[in-house]
């Protein structure tokens, strides 16, 4: 079996880093789990090839390395003499890729297959960005409390107008009281100063 | 009484003034800007120069401003002219500079709420490239540079490739910027019992932040290194004119005066106010805050470039594991050089064949920021790392934007109390609703910064209008004060405020070293600056060396408009003093036909300043 994966042109490569995805909690490569990827190799070609029984013996691994990398072929279930060709393997494994690298608890990329590089996912775009909502929730209470700010000051500045009338009224009733108001004094009025008010620029 | 003469507005205590001073002072240079500094100028050796202008030049000037604020109880144009009508136009000068610095320091507050805005996605936006048209793989241009770059150039300012290409206004950053204007408007509704009471969060908050990031700085790993790098002293830089030029400066520029808002804040306070100390405390708590400021954002720093080290190092390491089929994780950063050596000696020709990029420590720690590649490149790629980022990054804006906003505060008021001590507002008008005619207006003005090629019209102004104007304001406010207004009237002023007259240091510093120094900085800054024409850093995705930025010349008319942004501030000096001795010479030389027998010439100054002086 070996023979037909050994330098054949419809050989993949694989390569899997198992302690940089799971750090302490990395299990140990085995035949066991090499079975199980030959396993998960077959169920990905049953589900891309409806009908067609792939079975474990349709996989064949070779050249093995303790990186842990290694090449496989996959035969047809027909004649396990002729290999499948590396279209119909390459989309077999993008269709199942997710199912395949759970069955490891692995990632796109720490189970590689070189020459199939994954499909990216999309990034998440919700319907409102959340940028705006923040911004509507802050302009929202500057807003606010500027509106609020002006019309309170504006009604403080109306009351103070009516308390000042109120008081004029009555310093005008003193004035007229003591009998003298300021323009009765008599007198010359001083025109000096006036002139300098004129001339005195700000 | 009936009179219509407004009571000045006071300061509630004295906190709040020392606070919004302290406020006005502290800025957002002192976070990006100094530590940047410290770190191209041999690091510990900096602080030489740099106190050295501090005691010489930066406390002598603010003592001054805020003497003659206090003492005269006006704006800056105001004060000005009041010591001597030709020198009112150092007041406007002021004005002006405020006004052009007022626009595109609140566009920089714009970008920092943007990214704050934006601080509360999960992922951050700036971790990942997008994805290009047909899905295939990465935009291009995120690819070529990195997923932060991209975010700063390409999603937040949409720059152009050039400052000859305005491009669109950006819709996102005009939104921002209406915010930063209607924050700032709602911090002055009030005039400065608003304000008063803002600068107690505004100029407090930061300093709570920055302690936050200082534990967190330090317990991050490779802040170690950052730190060392930061404060290893290089003396032999104290050779270099460089060194002491920019030490001066950025003293100069840090404390913020010559705007006219110290001048104005000082101008609300009781005249019996020791304003000596307050000077010394601004100017010592101003230089504490860039040093305390430095030491988290360097560990922050050295945690960065730990991690760019370490993952250049995984990468060598990847492309060693899968060339040799070596077991995975054998390989590690520890025992990455024996390994190597390992290789070298067993299979020399196919370690020949892997490319291998050389990683080195300093390399990644000499990429050093300042300004708003410091803010959002360096920190928020840093931010990515930190476990619960979005935290991190929301606490650093909303920092910047206090550090900003209370900068702001000083920047206005030295334009509108001018505005309002001139009378130039009709009196139906309240305060609050001019203020808000002033904000609309300067936010119509600065969209010009929210186009695509506003972030290098940003660089323009920083560097042309906050740099030769304030310097030449400067130098005139102390010959101004000293000399024309007179070293013992001003002895005396500072007798009635404080109960001492001032002693023999300030005396000599006002007298003598700090226009000198000042005179010095300008003439070796002008020197330095026209010796090549001016460059600028473009962000082009076509260059070759993208994405390094392209060295690109100023085009003529934008040097034309960087040569009026230097001297249009400063043109009021001598125009005000030449106007002012041309009336004064029409007035003496009229007929009498002008004159009424009771106009004395002799008495008009004096009126003039009496009549100043009361208001």
């Amino acid at each position: 079996m070996s023979r037909l994966c050994v330098g054949s042109s419809h050989a993949y490569k694989v390569r899997i880093s198992i302690k940089t995805a799971l750090g302490n909690q990395a299990y140990v490569w085995n035949d066991n789990e090499m079975y199980l990827f030959r396993a998960a190799m077959a169920f990905a070609l049953r589900s891309y090839h409806n009908g067609q029984e792939f079975n474990v013996s349709n996989i064949m691994v070779c050249n093995e390395t303790p990186r842990v990398s290694f090449w496989f072929v996959v035969s047809s279930p027909e004649n396990s003499s002729v290999l499948l060709k590396k279209g119909d393997v390459e989309n077999a494994i993008r269709k199942s890729r997710n199912r395949i690298n759970g069955a490891f608890l692995l990632t796109d990329q720490t189970l590689e297959f070189i020459d199939i590089p994954p499909t990216l996912a999309a990034p998440v775009m919700p319907v409102t960005p959340p940028w705006l909502i923040v911004f509507g929730v802050v302009m929202g209470a500057v807003g606010a409390g500027i509106i609020f700010l002006l019309v309170s000051s504006l009604v403080q500045s109306k009351r103070k107008k009516n308390k000042k009338t109120l008081d004029e009224d009555r310093e005008d009733m003193r004035g007229i009281e003591n009998g003298l108001g300021c323009d009765n004094l008599g007198g010359v009025y001083n025109t000096t100063f006036s002139d300098g008010d004129k001339f005195t620029p700000m | 009484m009936g009179s219509s003469v407004e009571e000045r507005p006071k300061w509630d205590n004295k906190i709040q003034y020392l606070l919004t001073c302290i406020g006005f002072a502290v800025g957002i240079g002192n976070v990006w800007r100094f530590p940047y500094l410290c770190q191209i100028y041999g690091g510990g050796a900096f602080l030489i120069p740099y106190l050295i202008a501090l005691v010489f030049e930066g406390l002598p000037l603010l003592y001054l401003e805020m003497a003659i604020g206090q003492r005269l109880r006006l704006g800056s144009i105001g004060a000005w002219n009041s010591i001597s009508p030709f020198l009112g136009g150092v007041g406007i000068a002021s004005m002006i500079v405020s006004l052009l610095i007022c626009l595109f320091y609140n566009t920089i507050m714009a970008w920092i709420l943007w990214y704050f805005f934006h601080s509360f996605q999960n992922p951050l936006p700036w971790t990942q490239c997008p994805l290009n048209e047909n899905r295939t793989g990465y935009n291009a241009e995120c690819e070529k540079s990195t997923p932060v770059n991209y975010f700063w150039y390409r999603e937040t300012l949409n720059i152009t490739r050039s400052i000859d290409d305005s491009g669109s206004l950006q819709w996102g950053l005009v939104i921002c910027l209406a915010s930063a204007w209607c924050v700032l408007y709602i911090c002055f509704i009030k005039g400065i019992e608003s304000i008063g009471k803002a600068v107690y969060v505004t100029t407090t908050f930061p300093y709570l932040v920055l302690t936050i990031f200082l534990v967190r700085g330090l317990t991050l790993p490779g802040a170690t290194d950052g730190l060392v790098y930061l404060f290893t002293p290089d003396w032999d830089i104290l050779m270099n004119p460089q060194v002491w030029l920019d030490a001066a400066t950025q003293i100069f520029f840090s404390l913020s005066v010559a705007f006219g808002g110290l001048i104005a804040f000082a101008s609300y306070n009781d005249e019996k106010n020791n304003c000596e100390r307050d000077a010394v405390l601004v100017g010592i708590i101003n230089s504490a805050t860039s040093l305390y400021a430095s030491i988290p954002i360097f560990s922050i720093l050295g945690f960065k470039a730990n991690n760019a080290y370490n993952a250049c190092l995984q990468g060598n390491i990847l492309d060693l594991t899968n060339e040799f089929d070596i077991s995975d994780q054998n390989i590690t950063t520890e025992n990455y050089d024996d390994w190597l050596a390992y290789l070298n000696r067993t299979f020399p020709d196919k370690l020949a064949r892997v490319v291998l990029t050389p990683c080195d420590l300093e390399k990644f720690l000499d990429q050093s920021a300042s300004g708003t590649g410091l803010a959002f490149i360096a920190f928020t790629e840093a931010v990515i790392s930190m476990p619960g980022s979005q935290v991190w990054a929301i606490l650093f804006f909303i920092m910047l934007f206090s550090l900003g906003l209370s900068s702001m505060f000083g920047n206005l008021e030295g334009v509108l109390t001018p505005i309002r001590d001139l009378k130039l507002v009709p009196k139906w008008i309240p305060s609050s609703v001019f203020t808000g005619i002033a904000c609309l207006m300067c936010f119509l003005i600065a969209l010009i910064f929210t186009q695509g090629s506003g972030n290098y019209w940003v660089e323009v102004f920083n560097s042309y209008v906050g740099s030769v104007p304030l310097l030449i304001i400067a130098v005139f406010e102390v010959i101004g004060v000293i000399y024309i207004r007179g070293m013992k009237t001003f002895s005396d002023d500072i007798l009635f405020m404080n109960g001492r007259r001032p002693n023999i240091y300030w005396k000599i510093c006002w007298w003598f070293i700090s226009p000198v120094m000042l005179v010095v900085v300008f003439i070796a800054y002008v020197v330095i600056q026209i010796q090549k024409h001016p460059v600028y850093p473009a962000w082009n995705p076509d260059y070759e060396e993208f994405p390094d930025t392209e060295t690109v010349p100023y085009p003529n008319w934008v040097f034309a408009i960087i040569i009026l942004l230097s001297s249009v501030p400063v043109i009021p000096i001598p125009l005000v003093a030449i106007y002012r001795l041309i009336r004064r010479e029409m007035r003496r030389s009229s007929t009498s036909g002008d004159l009424t027998p009771h106009c004395n010439d002799g008495l008009e100054v004096e009126n003039f300043q009496q009549m100043s002086q009361s208001t």
